[in-house]
């Protein structure tokens, strides 16, 4: 991994055309560094799930520039053919709510992203294995998901988005079905993560708990973004 | 890589087993109206084989003796054993009616056999499974086992009584009646008898008419009584050629010479199962066809829902970089699997059914090909509305508002 982590320049996301366009995105910086975890906080409406959409590559953008490593993926238009294999090796994905395909076990559900990218089962597992070993969740392993607590099936959930190494982690609210004591505790494993694997984790959240503990935060509004960090905000 | 639709299947597997289990009664049906269909052209050609004739001899201009009814003299025969060629020509009577067996009755084809020797006279039974054949001139008979009748059991056709000598199997008429034999004679007495006052008032008519009754005729009116009251026709000829002969050539000189209709062993074919069995075969496509649409419907619907249930977990799927391919992929296994279980079901249902059913049910293999082949078909087919739904799906949606 390079050390650039993930750039964002100039960033536009448009909807629709005419009289009914949104400009849900007008001008977005960001940058991240690999280890590094920031939050994106803004409020209702303000373009977050449009942002995590443009950079999980599932919606188009605009216009912009954005840059995974030192490979522009991005600019004015896709510079990478299979947007499917983008997502499956670049980029890790953590969900308010888990989604976790409930009729794989936890490890498989895990092993399911190196298997799609072609990694024999046995090695998938293994890597599985590893990552809910680092999350302690090897004791579940072998649990469907709806055996889970919460907090639990969020780090298989963790342990899913960062499996195959993507050098960026996109976390949509994270914590929010969980009590502040699961979701510091999911913070601090995606800090850990971070620094273990060289990740650059972006973190949407409205969670007035955890705010505290990102050592930067983007605002957004109006589909355009500021950065701020402020002090005091090592996290402890 | 992992099946996603067999850890599905798996997962879901109470769903699928009903399901599968339900589909499986609906196809067990489908092949059981297959077999009716397969068992009614069995019986006509069971019927054809057992009749042991390469040709018949019939009423001029009829399909009979099976198809239309046909009347032929009862001398027929004798003028069709003088030509060449010829080995064998026998008088045979078919009437199919409700026989008396003690209390109630059973529907069956009584079959008028002419006396002679055992084993080459065309219209006896080929083999029995008990008993043995007919052996006196009046009041035996050799039943079919499906006709419920025993050894020793006595049956009554019209006013006289048969004691039962003889069983044969899968003796059967087209319609699949159980046959019973009795001697040429009586079965043409059953065939055109009157009953008692009949007989008696067409008796008092013919004296009362002095053109028969007359004085210095002494006879006359015993001769005509015995005419009219003798019945001296049969329904058809069966006929036994000569090693060698050539049917068509041989029906061809008999149609030429007596001024009679005359089919060969193929021709019978054709008029059971293209004209006397045809209406009934029409209606069994058309049940084969509704259930196929039924099932098809089931599947669908099913696999539709199924997949309904997953929207969720395919937009995730789709989301981590699964393939269009392995989406609808792991949906056609399932819809295949659904199919799979549906049809060994309905292969073990129908298996047990048949030989509960009245008449012939005969499942063949071919059709149990056919059948899965077809399944797997409307499986496949069924399951592309839930695929294109599958793919309609945006992985956008995983990330949600
Ligand atoms: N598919 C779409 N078509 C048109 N407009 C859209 C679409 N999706 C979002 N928008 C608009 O784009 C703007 C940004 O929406 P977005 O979902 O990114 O907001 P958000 O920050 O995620 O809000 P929330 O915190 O409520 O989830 C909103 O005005 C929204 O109405
Ligand atoms: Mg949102």
């Amino acid at each position: 991994m390079s050390g650039h982590g993930i750039r964002i320049e100039g960033l536009k996301k448009r909807y629709g055309s005419g009289d009914t366009a949104v400009e849900a995105l007008k001008r977005v910086d960001m940058q991240v560094a690999p280890g590094e975890v920031v939050g994106l906080i803004g409020p209702s409406g303000s373009g977050k799930s449009t942002l995590l959409k443009c950079l999980g590559a599932v919606i188009d953008p605009t216009a912009g520039r954005m840059t995974l490593g030192d490979e522009t993926i991005y600019e004015d238009g896709w510079k990478v053919r299979d947007l499917r294999a983008l997502r499956r090796d670049k980029i890790g994905f953590v969900f308010q709510a888990p989604y976790l395909i409930p009729f794989l076990d936890v490890t498989d559900n895990v092993a399911l992203l190196p298997m799609l990218a072609g990694v024999a089962n046995s090695e998938a597992r293994q890597r599985a294995l590893d990552l809910l070993t680092a999350l302690d969740v090897q004791h579940r392993a072998k649990a469907m998901p709806s055996r889970l607590s919460g907090g639990e099936q969020q780090r298989v959930a963790i342990a899913r988005g960062l499996v195959n190494r993507p050098p960026v982690i996109l976390a949509d609210e994270p914590t929010a079905p969980l009590d502040s004591e699961r979701a510091m505790a999911v913070i601090r494993i995606l800090n850990e993560m971070a620094r273990k694997y060289e990740t650059a984790i972006i973190v949407v959240t409205h969670d007035e708990k955890i705010i505290p503990t990102f050592k930067r935060i983007y605002h957004i509004r109006d589909g355009v973004t500021h950065e701020e960090t402020g002090e005091g905000r090592a996290f402890a | 890589m992992i099946s996603l639709a067999g850890r599905d299947i798996l997962h879901a597997w109470g769903k699928f087993v009903f399901t599968g289990v339900g589909l499986g009664l609906l196809i067990g049906v489908t092949l059981v109206m297959a077999g009716v269909y397969r068992g009614m052209v069995d019986d006509g050609r069971a019927l054809l084989d057992n009749s042991g004739a390469d040709l018949w001899v019939v009423q001029q201009d009829t399909l009979g003796p099976y198809a239309e009814s046909s009347s032929l003299n009862d001398d027929v025969y004798r003028t069709l054993l003088a030509m060449p060629g010829i080995a064998q020509a026998a008088n045979v009577t078919y009437l199919t009616m409700q026989v008396r067996k003690e209390a109630s009755d059973v529907r069956a084809m009584v079959v008028g056999i002419a006396p002679g020797p055992l084993g080459s006279t065309p219209g006896w039974p080929p083999y029995l499974v008990a008993g043995r054949q007919i052996a006196r001139a009046h009041y035996e008979a050799v039943a079919d086992i499906a006709s419920g009748f025993r050894l020793g059991d006595s049956l009554r056709i019209r006013r006289n009584q048969y004691t039962v000598v003889g069983l044969t199997r899968r003796m059967v008429s087209s319609s699949g009646d159980p046959m019973v034999f009795i001697p040429l004679k009586d079965a043409q007495e059953a065939q055109f008898l009157k009953g008692n006052d009949a007989i008696w008032q067409s008796r008092r008519r013919t004296e009362a008419n002095p053109a028969f009754n007359r004085p210095g005729v002494p006879g006359l009116l015993d001769a005509v009584i015995a005419s009219q009251s003798a019945n001296a026709f049969v329904n058809a000829v069966l006929v036994t050629l000569k090693p060698g002969q050539a049917p068509d050539a041989a029906a061809e000189s008999i149609r030429r010479w007596k001024r009679l209709t005359v089919y060969t062993r193929a021709q019978m074919e054709g008029i059971l199962v293209g004209k006397l069995i045809a209406t009934s075969s029409k209606q069994i496509s058309m049940f084969l066809v509704i259930l196929a649409v039924v099932s098809a419907a089931i599947v669908a619907f099913i696999i539709y829902t199924l997949t309904m249930d997953k929207i969720r977990e395919i937009a995730v799927l789709k989301l981590i970089g699964t393939r269009n391919r392995t989406i609808a992929g792991m949906i056609m296994q399932q819809a295949v699997a659904l199919g799979v279980i549906g049809f060994v079901v309905g292969k073990i249902t129908a298996t047990f059914a048949a030989p509960m059913f009245p008449k012939y049910v005969l499942l063949m293999p071919l059709d149990t090909v056919l059948g899965f082949f077809a399944v797997l078909t409307i499986c496949v087919l069924a399951s592309l509305i839930a695929i294109r739904m599958a793919l309609k799906v945006d992985p956008a949606e995983a990330i949600g508002g």
